[in-house]
Order: C-alpha cells, then sequence, then structure tokens
C-alpha cells in the first residue's frame, strides 16, 4: 500500500475514539440538563462541575487528535 | 499556507528568533516575546486597574477586582482555609496561560502554550509544589495517600501500583491537555482558512463557495475564544484539587 494512503487510512482509525468521547460529553450534558431541572438552585455550584467533567472528557478527544496529526503531519 | 494544494498546518508553530540580530544571538524566540507580553499586560492590568483606589470601581479597576475575587474564591472554595497562602500562584498560573491563549488568536502572533516545552513545564512546577507541600505538611505520613485507609489489605499489592501511576501521570495528562487544545484549535484555523483559499482559487464559483469556510473560520474563533478560558480555568482548578489532596490528603 502506498504510504500516503495508509497515513490516511491510519489518521481516520485514530479517530474512532472520538465516538466515545461524544457519548461521555453528551453523558455529562445530560446529567447537568437533568440536575439543573431538578434543583434551580444548584445551578451554579454543578454548572463548574460540568464545564469540568466536559474539559476533562474533551481532552481525551484530543489525545486522539493529537494522535491523527502526529500521524498525518510527522 | 496552501501550497500546491498541501496544507501546511503545523508550520505556525515554528520558533523563531525575534527582535533582529541580538534576539538572534541570545535565541530570543517570539515565543519569549509573546510571554514577556503576557506578563507585561497582567502587571500593567493590575497596577494601572488598581491605582485610583475607587469605592466605585471604574471599568479596568473592575476587571481587576473581578479577576482577583474570582481567583480567590476558587482557592477558598477548592483549598479551603490554607488556599490563601497558594492564591498568588494559582493567580499568576491562571493568567498565564489565560494571556498566552488569548493573545494567540490575534493574527501573526504566537501561542506559547502549544509548545509542550512550556506547558509540561507549569505541570512539573504544579506537581512538583504539591508534592513538596504534601511532604512538608505530613511528612513520612504522605505516602498513606498511596493506600486508602479501610481498603482491605489483599488488594493493596494492585491498588498501590495504580495510585502511584496515577499521581505520576497528572502532569502529563495536565499538560498535553492544555497543548493539545491549542494546537487543534490552531491547526483547525489554519486548515479551513486553507479551504477558503483553495476554494477561491477554483474561479467565480468557487469564491462564493469560499463563504462557507470564512463562516465556519469566524465561528471557530468564538469557540476558541471559548477554550482559551475554559483550559486555563481547568489548568489552575486542577492545580487547587491537587493542592487540596496534598493538604488534606483525601
Amino acid at each position: 500500500m502506498d504510504v500516503l494512503a495508509a497515513k490516511a487510512l491510519g489518521a481516520g482509525i485514530a479517530v474512532i475514539a472520538l465516538a466515545g468521547v461524544g457519548i461521555g460529553i453528551g453523558n455529562i450534558f445530560a446529567a447537568l440538563v437533568t440536575s439543573v431541572a431538578r434543583n434551580p438552585s444548584a445551578r451554579d455550584q454543578v454548572f463548574g462541575l460540568g464545564i469540568l467533567g466536559f474539559a476533562l472528557t474533551e481532552a481525551v478527544a484530543l489525545f486522539a487528535l493529537l494522535i491523527a496529526f502526529l500521524i498525518l503531519f510527522t | 499556507m496552501a501550497a500546491e494544494g498541501t496544507i501546511d498546518a503545523l508550520g505556525q508553530f515554528q520558533l523563531e528568533t525575534s527582535l533582529g540580530a541580538l534576539g538572534a544571538s541570545v535565541h530570543f524566540t517570539q515565543s519569549n516575546l509573546m510571554m514577556l507580553i503576557a506578563s507585561g499586560l497582567i502587571l500593567s492590568l493590575l497596577f494601572f486597574g488598581m491605582r485610583p483606589k475607587a469605592i466605585v470601581p471604574g471599568r479596568l479597576q473592575a476587571l481587576a477586582e473581578i479577576a482577583y475575587d474570582g481567583i480567590r474564591g476558587m482557592c477558598d472554595e477548592q483549598i479551603g482555609h490554607e488556599g490563601r497562602k497558594f492564591f498568588p500562584f494559582i493567580f499568576t498560573l491562571f493568567f498565564f496561560i489565560l494571556l498566552g491563549n488569548l493573545l494567540g488568536l490575534l493574527p501573526f502572533s504566537f501561542t506559547y502554550t502549544s509548545h509542550i516545552a512550556v506547558t509540561f513545564s507549569l505541570a512539573l512546577t504544579v506537581i512538583v509544589l504539591v508534592t513538596v507541600v504534601a511532604l512538608s505538611i505530613h511528612g513520612m505520613h504522605f505516602f498513606t495517600y498511596f493506600f486508602p485507609a479501610g481498603a482491605p489489605k489483599l488488594l493493596a499489592p494492585l491498588i498501590i501500583p495504580v495510585e502511584i501511576i496515577s499521581y505520576l501521570s497528572r502532569p502529563v495528562s495536565l499538560s498535553i491537555r492544555l497543548f493539545a487544545n491549542m494546537v487543534a484549535g490552531h491547526v483547525m484555523f489554519e486548515v479551513f482558512a486553507s479551504f477558503i483559499v483553495m476554494m477561491a482559487a477554483a474561479g467565480s464559483f468557487g469564491m462564493l463557495g469560499a463563504v462557507g469556510p470564512l463562516a465556519l473560520n469566524v465561528v471557530l474563533v468564538g469557540f476558541e475564544l471559548l477554550v482559551a478560558f475554559l483550559q486555563a480555568y481547568v489548568f489552575s482548578i486542577l492545580t487547587c484539587i491537587y493542592l487540596h489532596d496534598a493538604v488534606h490528603l483525601h
């Protein structure tokens, strides 16, 4: 196989991890919406936690993206 | 740069010497220059913002006060009563990263937080500080951190390595999170900006189509502003959480 084609395929495979991250971020915000709907007065405290969880989960997506970039551009 | 249909996405992170021959002789890069500008901006915000000492603050003073109050609130909330001691460190860390992220969004500037060398040094500083604080407060008692009280003794060979690995991987995840966010954001800018050039080069019909990536890039700038704040916040709040662990041991 052509090296360039293999690189493109590898980068594509590397970002499959984003499926899990999508599910994770969806879960976080679903839980955030539910908890704010149940107890609107807790919004300020819960929102910070939700954003923290979002950033931690998003980092996983970026690890995968970074691997894809490394495969593509180096 | 879209030269003959290829996208040079990582070229924007290349270090070059700045300030002419003088800068070249001491290897003063544009990254260092941006760090100096960022530090100067923070110091002048605090200096000129707080100079009027008005009871009803003006715009600049309100900004400085909100920044001060916000970070101090975060320290008190996360670390507890001892948080006051670490407030200057957290404040410096937050604003150094925030200004790095925000200045990087300006055209022709450079994001120093997009280099793993910078973010990893910051994370290493944090982790060394956390360990030193924990050791100085708790002494040898600190090592019970790796084996939570009440856990079954049989599980010790399993729990202790896991805890040690998770402790040691903190600086890695802390630095890669910030660095990868910044790199990914700027690579996205570059890729969509290259699409604009490529489509516009394809004739008058392409000119119309180029509006798409241009609009997307505008939206991305807004998103990256959010990410810039968020990553600075996450970095400093995780530092606070680690410091809380160091001060209270679980």
